[in-house]
């Protein structure tokens, strides 16, 4: 399946990619101004760039064949897609046990204790059926989205 | 420490309405103009930090940034400006030589912007490069006086020469003083567009050996970088007696650009100050330089073209003269407004002649002298598109070096801060925070695309004067009008008045 | 005042023709006159003239000067200076008569010379580098005195007028030419200057030409070089200096002058067997600057044939044709069909493409 893959020789560590990931996880996916100023509580950023200067990366959920996270939730709410491989978690179903957060090898998942309590990780922009918001917007080709 | 009388000279503006207070501003300003004040719970700015790189303007994500000029004014004056007051305070304060970076940005006259060019109308028809062949491929090197044929097959055997698809080269930026990413996106882009690129003095990067082909490697009164292998892997080898910059001097890389990869590649202590001599201490006179050309072409079993590079300085055209005779393959001559990593302002700023004048000079005196098949001419500094390329080819010039445009094209926002090393958009400089900003495979594609929409426009404008290849622009220079020009620029120019 | 060639560039169009006949039997001039005269609208009675070989055999070994004079004066200088430096074994004015499409002129005179052997040595010049000098000298320095031509055993013969008048006032049906060029101006102004017509000529060379070259600053520049001097300002004077330049004074094949001026381009290079596309890389590469960019069709004319080249994407009209041993080149297929109805063979040539007619036992022009 095509992932999100991260070329840390040109991240420049600005998390463009972190904003950009929240407008589009926003009520407002074509206004960043209003995502971040109107949308109370403001979406959390489902990539996180990691960083250790000059070292810097963005991280996202791996969407794993064999993901050690739906093994791992106690109410079936992350699943993944048997047909698009994407890894998802429904709010609805989850409880916030954090279950996910401990079987996750990458620490690609966390905690929304926003309102009710959910864990929050990257879907691949499904919703929006195109490039991933972080992949589009990150100004030095940094990120990529492909089949490998 | 005694009060800094140096006032800001940028006003950062940031529109609150639009600000979102993400910090990609802060997080890529190198010169630390921006700040997240943790207490309030939003980003700030402080204007004597910016050098007005524009970096921050163009990673806002919500475009809430804007640079202007500063305000402050000091009272009218047309002698004592405030960037010549501002200098006096630098230097009270430091005792130091003003420095600086990029080409000199003084108002002296442009000639390119007083030269004109000529279509056909009616006598003769324009040509559609779109539906007809307009060949720009260009020869530099040696050519002999003539050919010769025995019972019809050559017998003539031709130097070695570079062959470009397009007249446009990339011109000598060292490594140290421009970054490995940079010199990748050049050697890169070459490839692709069939051209050249040039090492500058600082040596070659090892990874780069493998884009020799499209390499030129330079010697300069440093020497740095330059061994055998050096030579051998590039397909020209230029000799820098020159910089259009900074004639008369040589080059300057402060220690801290001198990290592991550029002291390995220019084979100096990591961390020392590079500071090549002003002279060639092998030459101090012509017949030296003879003997290193000749030097440079046994070294490479005379399979390589040897260039020479000079800053057009007021006697340029006898020095260039000199030079065809003393057996360089080709001449590059580098005018006042050229770009530098670092050069004294002064220098910068007062020395030198224009381009287009000397680069005339130069290719009449050879005609006068009957030499000008022999050599191949590369004109250096200040072109600015493609105009500037056809209109330096009608005066005289084989080919055309473009540094400066070509570091626009991989982002450069003209600050004018090489000399700093802390290049925001990861050009001129050798921070690894940096650096990373220019990735080479964006680079090569920019500086690549520059090269051809510019090959494009020059088939145009040759197709427009009915002209099919362009050689027969080369020194063409009835192709050329001035306005706005005395007599005596036209004479020099060797060009006639618009409406003549 | 309107300035006169040399004085300004000139552009113009035209009609061309030639005739040859390849054993050497000599004709008259009056089918080249009715077959340029056909074309009649190709030019504007700004400049016509012809080109003659063979025309005086009785002085086949002298070189023929065909002398524009603008006054008594120039006549003194030019006589005197050729005393100086010729043995000088005839000389008269060229005979002519008053035709209605003709105005006056400059007075025409012929000599027929050899240059002084002590000159010769003196400047260790070969006899046509030193004649090509003193052409050069006359027409750059003798105030009103033109060279109309200078070669051996052929004349050029030219006025303001159409061509088929310029014809008629020189009594071209009188003289008796292996090959005959001719040629009909039409300028974009008004010069009324007769030196400014065509044919041009150096020594043995001829050229008359139809079209404009874009490429005339380049090539003139680098002609400079070897001591050329573009008095006239035409792309005529400057092609011929290029085919002297390559043919005399380089002494390279025909076929390569003309790969040099009408070069194929890359794209065909690319395709060629390794040999020859060394060497048409290497005359593109040296002789770039002599490319004839732009349109033209020409005739060059020499003593050993004649050559017709069009430019290398062929943006002027230009039609060949064999009778017998007669070859026939024309800006239009008419020109010569008018003189020759029933040829054997007719052809429009490629661009870039020479139709080479040499005397018989000649290898090259």
């Amino acid at each position: 399946m095509k992932r999100v893959y991260a070329k840390e020789e040109y991240c420049v560590g600005c998390r463009v990619c972190e904003v950009h990931c929240i407008v589009a996880h926003s009520d407002y996916k074509n206004d960043i101004v209003k995502a971040f100023k109107k949308q109370n509580p403001r979406p959390l950023p489902r990539i996180l760039v990691e960083e250790n200067r000059p070292i810097s990366f963005a991280l996202q959920c791996r969407h794993c064949e064999d993901a050690p996270c739906t093994k791992a939730c106690i109410t079936g709410a992350m699943q993944k897609d048997p047909e698009t491989g994407v890894v998802t978690n429904e709010e609805s179903r989850c409880v916030g046990c954090w279950t996910c957060i401990l079987a996750c090898p990458y620490g690609a998942i966390s905690r929304n204790e926003q309102g009710k309590k959910v864990a929050s990780k990257c879907d691949l922009c499904s919703d929006l059926g195109y490039t991933p918001a972080c992949v589009k917007n990150c100004p030095n080709n940094a990120l990529v989205f492909e089949e490998r | 420490m005694s009060l800094d009388l140096l006032t800001p000279e940028f006003l950062i503006e940031r529109d609150r309405n639009r600000c979102i207070d993400c910090q990609v501003c802060v997080r890529q300003c190198a010169n630390e103009a921006h700040s997240f004040d943790a207490e309030e719970e939003k980003v700030v700015s402080k204007d004597e930090k910016c050098v007005a790189c524009q970096r921050c303007v163009v990673m806002c994500p919500t475009h809430a940034l804007s640079i202007r000029r500063f305000p402050l004014e000091f009272r009218e004056n047309a002698l004592w400006t405030g960037r010549t007051i501002k200098d006096i305070y630098k230097q009270a304060a430091t005792g130091g030589i003003l420095s600086t970076g990029m080409g000199n940005d003084k108002p002296y006259p442009i000639y390119w912007d007083h030269m004109l060019l000529n279509a056909s109308q009616v006598t003769n028809p324009s040509i559609d490069p779109l539906r007809e062949p307009m060949e720009l491929k260009t020869f530099i090197g040696r050519k002999p006086e003539k050919l010769e044929f025995k019972e019809g097959k050559l017998i003539t055997k031709l130097p070695p020469r570079m062959e470009l698809d397009v007249p446009i080269l990339f011109s000598a930026m060292s490594f140290g003083s421009i970054s490995l990413n940079a010199h990748k996106s050049l050697a890169r882009a070459s490839q692709q567009e069939g051209t050249f690129w040039n090492t500058g003095e600082g040596g070659l990067h090892k990874d780069l050996y493998q884009y020799g082909g499209n390499t030129i490697v330079q010697v300069a009164s440093g020497r740095f970088g330059v061994d055998p292998e050096y030579l051998n892997a590039g397909a020209a080898i230029e000799i820098k007696i020159g910089q259009g910059a900074k004639p008369g001097i040589g080059g300057h890389l402060p220690g801290e650009k001198v990290n592991w990869e550029v002291s390995e590649t220019r084979m100096i202590p990591e961390g020392t100050d590079a500071i090549s001599p002003a002279p060639h201490h092998d030459i101090y006179s012509i017949e030296d330089l003879h003997q290193l050309i000749f030097s440079l072409k046994e070294a490479t079993n005379y399979k390589k073209p040897v260039g020479v590079k000079i800053a057009a300085v007021h006697n340029v055209a006898a020095i260039a003269s000199g030079i065809a005779r003393a057996g360089a393959d080709f001449i590059t001559i580098d005018g006042f407004r050229g770009g530098t990593g670092s050069a004294p302002l002064r220098t910068r700023d007062s020395v030198g002649i224009p381009i287009e004048l000397a680069l005339a000079a130069v290719d009449t005196r050879l005609r006068d002298e009957g030499i000008r098949g022999l050599v191949s001419i590369i004109s250096a500094s200040s072109i600015r598109n493609s105009s500037d390329v056809v209109k330096a080819i009608a005066l005289g010039a084989d080919a055309v070096y473009i540094g400066t445009a070509a570091l626009i094209s991989l982002g450069c926002h003209m600050c004018q801060k090489c000399n700093t090393g802390k290049c925001n958009w990861g050009i001129a400089t050798q921070d690894p925070n940096l650096t990373k900003r220019l990735n080479p495979e964006i680079g090569a594609e920019r500086a690549a695309n520059l090269i051809r929409a510019w090959k494009h426009e020059i088939k145009e404008m040759l197709g427009g004067m009915g002209i099919n290849a362009l050689e027969s622009l080369r020194g063409n220079r009835l192709m050329l009008r001035g306005v706005w020009l005395s007599d005596r620029d036209l004479n020099i120019l060797g060009i006639k008045a618009a409406g003549e | 005042m309107l300035l006169r060639e040399g004085e300004i560039r000139i552009p113009s169009g035209c009609a061309i023709s030639g005739i040859m006949n390849k054993k050497g039997q000599v004709f008259s001039g009056e089918d080249i006159i009715k077959s340029i005269a056909l074309m009649h609208d190709r030019s504007n009675g700004l400049g016509g003239g012809f080109a003659a070989y063979g025309i005086y055999p009785e002085y086949a070994e002298h070189y023929a000067f065909h002398m524009f004079y603008d006054d008594v004066t120039a006549k003194e200088d030019v006589e005197h200076f050729f005393h100086l430096n010729f043995v000088v074994d005839g000389s008269d004015r060229v005979p002519t008569r008053k035709v209605k499409g003709i105005g006056s002129g400059p007075e025409v005179w012929r000599y027929f010379v050899k240059p002084k052997e002590e000159k010769l040595s003196e400047l260790e010049l070969s006899e046509d580098d030193f004649v090509a000098r003193l052409v050069f000298e006359i027409n750059d320095t003798i105030p009103g005195a033109f060279v109309v031509s200078s070669g051996k055993n052929m004349g050029a013969f030219k006025a303001v007028g159409y061509p088929e008048d310029v014809g008629e006032y020189y009594k071209l049906e009188e003289y008796k030419a292996y090959i005959w060029t001719a040629h009909g101006r039409f300028p974009t102004n008004t010069p009324g200057w007769w030196g400014g017509a065509h044919p041009f000529t150096l020594l043995d060379w001829s050229i008359v030409h139809n079209g404009e070259i874009s490429s005339y600053g380049a090539n003139k520049r680098y002609l400079e070089m070897f001591g050329y001097k573009l008095a006239l300002q035409t792309d005529t004077e400057a092609i011929t200096y290029c085919f002297d330049l390559l043919l005399r004074q380089h002494k390279v094949p025909l076929e390569v002058a003309v790969t040099a001026l009408a070069a194929p381009f890359w794209s065909d290079i690319a395709r060629m067997p390794e040999d020859q596309r060394e060497a048409v890389t290497a005359i593109r590469n040296l002789y770039g600057p002599l490319l004839l960019n732009g349109p033209f069709s020409i005739i060059l004319g020499s003593r050993k044939g004649m050559m017709a080249l069009n430019d290398r994407v062929k943006l002027r009209s230009l039609v060949a044709a064999t009778k017998g041993d007669f070859l026939y080149v024309s800006s239009e297929e008419s020109g010569i069909r008018e003189i020759c109805p029933d040829p054997d063979t007719v052809w429009a040539p490629k661009g870039g493409e020479p139709v080479i007619g040499l005397l018989e036992g000649e290898e090259t022009l």
